[in-house]
Order: C-alpha cells, then sequence, then structure tokens
C-alpha cells in the first residue's frame, strides 16, 4: 500500500502519481491521510485502483473518475464524483451539494445524507444514498439510477429524461414534469442489484419509483403549428 | 466569490485563543477573496454605556488628541485604545449621543462598530495582511465572524469590505450576491436608512437594521430577509451571544459547521475548520437551506422560515 499525506505533499504530486499508475507493475492500494477539506483529490483517475482517503474532502473528490475505486472515509464537497465514467465511489458521510453530477456510469455509494442538487444532469451513473437528499436532485438527469433510502427534497426530478429514481421515505415535491410510476419485476430486479451493490440491506419492495411523464422534452405534434 | 467564517467558543477556557484559533480560518479562505478582510470580535464587554470602533483614512491620526475632544464634550471616555489606523473607544453615554458629536465634529471618522461587545475591523488586502496588521492572533474573546472578499457588485474599497454593522453588537457577512439590492435600497433609503455604498451585502446589513428596529428579533428579521432578499447568499450574522447562519433556498454557496463540547465553528469550506483543535472528532454538516441556524450562550436552535 502507498500513502500520500497531504499535509506534507502537494495534491498535484499525488494526483499526477495516481494517473501515472500502470496497474501491471504499480501499487494498486493508495491511502490518502490528512486530506484536511482539500478540492480536486483523486481527480481524473483512469486506472483500476483502490484509494482510501482518511478524513473530509472538498470539491469535485474523484470527479471524472475511470475504472477506481474511491472510498472517502468523511464528508465530501461539492460535486464528488462529477462526470464520473466508471469505477465506484463511497463517501462514509455526507456528501454536499451536485454529487455524481453529469456522472456518465459508474456507482457512486454515499452512506451519509446529500446536500441538493444531487444527480443533477446524470447521464447513466448509479447513485446511491443512504440518508436523505437535498431539494432539486436528478434536475434534468437523462439516464441512470437514483436511490434513495431516506427522504427527497423538493422538487426532485424536475425537467427529468429518462434516468429511472427510486425513493423510500418522503417526497417534499416532484419537480416539473416528474411522476410516480408503478414498480414493474424489471425496476424491483434493477433496484434490488444496485442495492446489493452498495451493500445495503433494504428490502427493494418497500420503495417507490419516480420517472418522467414525458411531456417536456417529447416533440407533440400538436405543436407543429408553432415551428 | 467571498469567504466567511465565525467560530463560537462554548468553553471559556478558550476564550484566550480565539484570535489565535480563527486568524488561520480567515486566512485558510484567501482562495475565495483575495481582495478585502474583515472580521467582528466579541468579548471586552463594557457594560457602562457604548463601545466604538473608529476608523481613519489618515494613518497618523492623532487618536490622543481626538479621545481628549470627545471626553472633554461627552463628560469623558471610560478607555480607549488604538489598533492601526482603527481605534476603539467606550464611554459612559448612548450610542445616538456619540453618533450626533462625530457627526458634527468628526466627520472624516468612519463608525466602524457599535455596541457593548462587538468590535469590527477591515481593510483592503490579502485577509493574512489584515489579520497581521490589527494583531489577530492575539485577540481574546467569546465569538468572532469574518470575511474575505472577491468582490462581484460594487468597487474594492473599504466601504466594501464586511461584516458590515447592522445594529448594535450585531454585523452581517455575506457569500453571494443579490439582484434586486438596487430596488430594495430605494426603498429603504426612503424609510430612513443610510448607505455609504452601492455594494449588495450592504442593502442586506440595512434590511436587517430596519427590520430589528420594527422589533421581533433577529430570527423575524432573518425571516424576512428570507422573503425579501433575491439572490444568492449565505450569511453569517454577529450577535452579542453567538452568531447565526442563513443560506437562501436555492443554496448554491457553500457552509459548513463543525461542533464539538469546546465550539460550533462555520465556514464557506471544510479546509477553513481543519486545523481547529478536536476537529476530527468534531460532529460536521452543511446547514440546510432557508432555516435559520442560531447558535448562543442558551443553547443552539434551528427555525424554519
Amino acid at each position: 500500500m502507498k500513502t500520500y499525506d497531504l499535509s506534507s505533499a502537494s495534491l498535484r504530486e499525488l494526483n499526477q502519481s495516481l494517473h501515472d499508475v500502470d496497474p501491471t507493475i504499480s501499487e494498486r492500494e493508495w491511502r490518502i491521510v490528512s486530506p484536511n477539506g482539500a478540492h480536486n483529490i483523486a481527480c481524473g483517475l483512469d486506472a483500476d485502483i483502490s484509494v482510501d482517503i482518511e478524513g473530509h474532502a472538498g470539491y469535485y473528490c474523484a470527479g471524472m473518475n475511470q475504472k477506481a475505486s474511491v472510498t472517502v472515509h468523511g464528508n465530501v464537497g461539492v460535486g464528488v464524483a462529477e462526470n464520473m465514467m466508471s469505477g465506484v465511489v463511497r463517501v462514509k458521510g455526507d456528501a454536499s451539494q451536485s454529487a455524481g453530477a453529469t456522472a456518465h456510469g459508474g456507482l457512486l455509494i454515499i452512506e451519509g445524507n446529500a446536500a441538493a442538487r444531487c444527480g443533477i444532469s446524470m447521464k447513466g451513473v448509479s447513485i446511491v444514498v443512504k440518508g436523505d437528499i437535498g431539494p432539486m436532485s436528478a434536475f434534468m438527469g437523462q439516464a441512470g439510477c437514483l436511490v434513495v433510502c431516506g427522504d427527497a427534497g423538493e422538487a426532485l426530478g424536475d425537467s427529468l429524461y429518462e434516468a429511472h429514481l427510486y425513493v423510500k421515505g418522503h417526497v417534499a415535491s416532484l419537480g416539473a414534469d416528474c411522476i410516480e410510476k408503478e414498480m414493474r419485476p424489471k425496476h424491483v430486479e434493477e433496484l434490488g442489484a444496485l442495492l446489493r451493490q452498495a451493500g445495503l440491506d433494504e428490502d427493494p419492495a418497500a420503495f417507490r419509483r419516480y420517472g418522467s411523464a414525458r411531456e417536456l422534452y417529447n416533440f407533440k405534434v400538436d405543436n407543429a403549428s408553432a415551428y | 466569490m467571498c469567504g466567511i467564517v465565525g467560530l463560537y467558543l462554548k468553553n471559556p477556557a478558550l476564550e484566550e485563543r480565539l484570535g489565535e484559533l480563527f486568524e488561520p480560518m480567515l486566512i485558510a479562505m484567501t482562495d475565495r477573496g483575495p481582495d478585502s478582510a474583515g472580521f467582528a470580535i466579541y468579548g471586552d464587554e463594557y457594560d457602562g454605556g457604548v463601545k466604538l470602533t473608529l476608523q481613519s483614512d489618515e494613518p497618523a491620526y492623532d487618536w490622543a488628541v481626538f479621545a481628549e475632544r470627545l471626553g472633554d464634550a461627552l463628560g469623558g471616555v471610560d478607555g480607549w485604545f488604538r489598533n492601526a489606523n482603527a481605534a476603539v473607544f467606550k464611554l459612559a453615554c448612548d450610542e445616538k449621543q456619540v453618533r450626533d458629536w462625530l457627526k458634527h465634529h468628526t466627520p472624516e471618522l468612519r463608525v466602524l462598530s457599535a455596541g457593548r461587545s462587538i468590535e469590527i475591523l477591515k481593510g483592503v488586502g490579502l485577509p493574512r495582511d489584515i489579520a497581521s496588521r490589527f494583531n489577530l492572533k492575539a485577540m481574546r474573546g467569546s465569538h468572532a465572524i469574518g470575511h474575505t472578499r472577491m468582490a462581484t457588485e460594487s468597487a474594492v474599497t473599504l466601504q466594501g469590505c464586511h461584516p458590515f454593522s447592522t445594529g448594535l453588537d450585531l454585523c452581517l457577512v455575506h457569500n453571494g450576491s443579490l439582484s434586486n439590492h438596487n430596488w430594495l435600497r430605494a426603498k429603504l433609503k426612503r424609510e430612513g436608512i443610510v448607505f455609504e455604498t452601492d455594494n449588495d451585502s450592504e442593502v442586506a446589513a440595512g434590511y436587517l437594521t430596519w427590520r430589528l428596529a420594527k422589533g421581533g428579533g433577529l430570527t423575524q428579521a432573518l425571516e424576512g430577509a428570507l422573503e425579501d432578499l433575491d439572490g444568492f447568499f449565505t450569511f453569517a450574522i454577529g450577535t452579542r451571544d453567538g452568531f447565526a447562519v442563513v443560506r437562501d433556498p436555492i443554496s448554491c454557496k457553500p457552509a459548513v459547521i463543525a461542533e464539538t463540547d469546546d465550539y460550533v465553528a462555520m465556514a464557506s469550506e471544510y479546509r477553513a475548520l481543519a486545523g481547529l483543535p478536536g476537529i476530527q472528532s468534531a460532529k460536521v454538516w452543511e446547514p440546510e437551506p432557508a432555516r435559520i441556524h442560531v447558535w448562543e450562550r442558551d443553547g443552539a436552535k434551528v427555525e424554519a422560515a
């Protein structure tokens, strides 16, 4: 295991070392201590390695992640795993706003709560939140799944495209064009698989599904005369 | 972008170290606001009348001569000291009496704060330089709030620096930008509130002054702010007994709180809190949007607005 202490090593040096990893010959387990809320820790990884961050991280932690497995033993600031492509990012504490923003793939697990705009413009990522999520979450979500074991804040799924939303707790309100939908067997299966991957012992049957009413983004022939 | 920080000590044994604990918090937010900085520090309580922080643009201003004139006119000065281009005066009379005298006799001086406990010190420059100019690290007290500024809505001047005084022992720091400040400033001017600048945060401060003068207390004034201020904001409000934090409902301006048995600290980013003692075991969380969070000597409370 390779350990970096951010109270003495520079962040740029750390990220460069992580980018230079060749998993066939390099150390595959990394440990980062004293993150002290620094921004951009472990961004742009592109190798099948595992990174443990021992403390609270700042903005954009594990952004643009590919293949790597990053675990934060603390809270994260704005935009954790933003634009993630693949791999797994696990946050043991809470996440600030815009967690998993625009992410295309991979799995983001937040064991605490996520603040506003969780999964904003998500494009294929799976996000599993053990606690609650803040307002405006999954705004313009295009693809992927957002699973929430706690409650959801105001305007969930506003202007939603085709992301799948599953919430166990109370939803403060649904955003424009977001509606509750029937849980069909394939949804129970999809949700069950995500909960298992996240290591959560939850019953998929206790969740409700929300999705797009497809009134906002679909072209309607009735409007043809407007063009 | 701007940075805001606040530190409220629950453990009186730490009061000797307030400045030493608070200075690194302010400096840590330099990336968010390198053009000006300021802080309000509460301590050295004076119960005999009013304590004012005055500031002069003239570095060689003769505060001793001023103190003598002020004492002769208002029946004596209970105590005063100079700190760089500012000076703190303790006077056994009411605030209005002093302000009226200052307005007529020394209009060149600026009143940065008034109250029993508060002292506001601020200036244009790097947070590190402002902190060192006023020797922040040696200061003691019960709590402090601070601001590092990156100007967006108005000029980089002393008048645009935070904290803004909003009444006796009250002040405000702001991260964000208000979009209805021109309209609101005009409205508040008609109500008799005086503004020195075209700064949006000064309007938020003026708004609180106006609401508080109508009675009802700080929580009610902040509820009004959530209703009437349009734009982005995280506010920290220093009070005689503690501080309050409010974020607008959209909450794109950040805030993090850390609490231990010894203190409550808030900052725009966790980085500013990372050096506090016991932070590894502190409870750390984000204050919810559109809620009024207050920490005072009689305990914490969170109110739905």
